[in-house]
């Protein structure tokens, strides 16, 4: 006997442990199966665009250490090799190494989170979390030698860096690159073969290769659908067409497969960073830049492979010293478009793994 | 490295084929008349020469004579990228097609657009605010915004 049921509609946030901030969705339920899904964002809105045409271009890459707040480091490139684009400013050589070095510590220890996240979601409260923060932990150390800073870093200017790496940086890397590949290792053993993951992530949240194009999703998620589209490779800046390394992508553009786009990440953004402290040339880590950028009267569009996918930023400049308009293309929040076709169909135990797999960060996606 | 699509050379590949559509042109980019918009951005994805399959940023910039909506299209198979701007003169009830039915990764984009710049898109399935809640005055990306 079929049992009648009655569509029911409830409140997922913006208070609620698995919506990684202040995010909320408003679901419908056909008993479990969800059948309609409505975000609703701006909880954590604090008008950065806005906030950036009151400022000069030096203070607005402290604006934008709070989008992604768990990739300071990758906001801080994307919107200084903007402004150089934008107002012809040279980047020293051993400048350029030292941000590829930062940004690739910070994509690691950005999909660290991601996937201690997930793995909270799917009920593995706390124990694989802390295995990934301590991790963290140590890369935030590093990046606390650099610049005094943990989070908000703001190590980066237009034209350079705030100051070179100390001495001790060097030795501290290396012993992290030494023990990192096992710790990952680790964490593999832990999760990629484990019968659970396997059960709750395979062929859950599929999103398809054409559906993912047309949706301009970035990033891992892009990559777990099989398209071959890393800004790093397609678009090299910095020194990215120096450095050899491999996109890895997945095959079916589930759950699992944005797991394991992540974790085989990791493994390159090492080798990455091995070969940039053997390439690394001495030298001056900032140019010539005056405190008050004033570019010259223009506008353009310059992105970077940040760790959820295409952060880009538009300037536009009026010749003064803060720019006319500052437009955040933010990852986080376009890979959100897709949000109801991966849900829809599934259940509220999946819709929060799906979800958390997505890799959101609110303050980039509220801005 | 991604090759942008010099405006000069794109606006006469436009112009060949939705003659009377092009604006203005110039080295970076191409703008298109408010009407041929959505003609325009259809003929650019769907040419199999040109090819821009994703929509990679969706903007606005109020310069107080008029604003301009921007399009960074991106083509995945040639590595080419392209921009084209529309111009909307005035302040009051601007409105321009919607692109959601080319690209879904226009949804977010131009409802953000709406609720931060004021610029209606005609035919968008779910056009409400985003950012802020019903009932905020004002658009607060607009120049004259007073907070």
């Amino acid at each position: 006997m079929a049992i009648k049921t009655e569509p029911i509609t409830i409140n997922m946030g913006p208070q609620h442990p698995s919506t990684h901030g202040v995010f909320r969705l408003r679901v419908t339920f056909d008993g479990e199966v969800v059948v309609d899904v409505e975000p609703v964002f701006g909880y954590l809105h604090r008008g950065t665009e806005k906030l950036a045409e009151e400022r000069t271009y030096v203070q607005i890459v402290t604006l934008t250490d709070r989008l992604d707040y768990t990739a300071s480091m990758s906001n801080n490139l994307a919107y200084v090799r903007s402004v150089e684009k934008l107002g012809g400013i040279e980047v020293p050589e051993r400048a350029r190494y030292l941000r590829v070095i930062c940004a690739e510590l910070q994509r690691i220890a950005s999909h660290f989170i991601s996937i201690g996240f997930m793995l909270q979601e799917l009920g593995a409260f706390g124990t694989p979390l802390m295995y990934c923060f301590r991790e963290r932990e140590r890369i935030l150390d590093l990046f606390e030698m650099l610049c005094g800073a943990r989070i908000t870093l703001s190590y980066m200017r237009p034209g350079g860096l705030i100051q070179d790496a100390p001495e001790d940086f060097w030795p501290a890397l290396s012993i992290l690159m030494e023990s990192m590949p096992e710790y990952i290792d680790d964490l593999e053993g832990l999760v990629t073969s484990n019968e659970i993951v396997l059960a709750r992530t395979r062929d859950v949240g599929i999103i398809s290769p054409e559906l993912a194009v047309n949706g301009s999703v970035t990033g891992p998620m892009l990559r777990a659908s099989g398209v071959q589209w890393d800004l790093r490779k397609a678009n090299p800046y910095e020194v990215y067409d120096r450095l050899e390394f491999d996109v890895p992508i997945g095959y079916q553009g589930d759950t699992y497969d944005r797991y394991l786009v992540r974790v085989q990440e990791m493994r390159e953004s090492l080798r990455i960073i091995e070969q940039c402290v053997e390439q690394i040339p001495e030298g001056p880590i900032q140019s010539e830049a005056p405190f008050f950028v004033r570019p010259p009267v223009g506008d353009v569009y310059d992105s970077i492979e940040a760790p959820k996918g295409e952060l880009g930023f538009y300037l536009v400049s009026d010749g003064g010293i803060s720019p006319y308009r500052c437009k955040i293309r933010a990852p986080s929040f376009i890979n959100l478009t897709l949000l109801k076709d991966m849900l829809v169909g599934w259940k509220l135990a999946d819709l929060v793994v799906i979800f958390g797999s997505t890799d959101v960060v609110l303050g980039e996606v509220d801005r | 490295m991604t090759k942008l699509f010099v405006g000069t050379e794109l606006a006469k590949v436009i112009e060949l084929n939705h003659p009377d559509s092009v604006a203005d042109h110039s080295d970076a980019a191409v703008i298109v008349h408010t009407g041929q918009i959505h003609k325009v951005l259809a003929f650019l994805k769907q040419a199999d020469d040109l090819d821009f399959q994703v929509l990679s940023a969706l903007t606005a910039v109020d310069y107080i004579q008029h604003f301009e909506v921007i399009y960074h299209l991106l083509s995945m198979r040639r590595n080419t990228s392209c921009v084209i701007k529309v111009r909307l003169p005035g302040r009051e009830e601007l409105a321009i097609p919607s692109v959601t039915d080319l690209w879904r990764g226009a949804e977010l984009q131009e409802r953000e657009i709406w609720d931060l710049m004021g610029i209606k898109f005609e035919d968008h399935p779910n056009m409400k605010r985003i950012l802020l809640w019903e009932g905020f005055p004002g658009h607060p990306l607009r120049k004259d915004f007073i907070r």
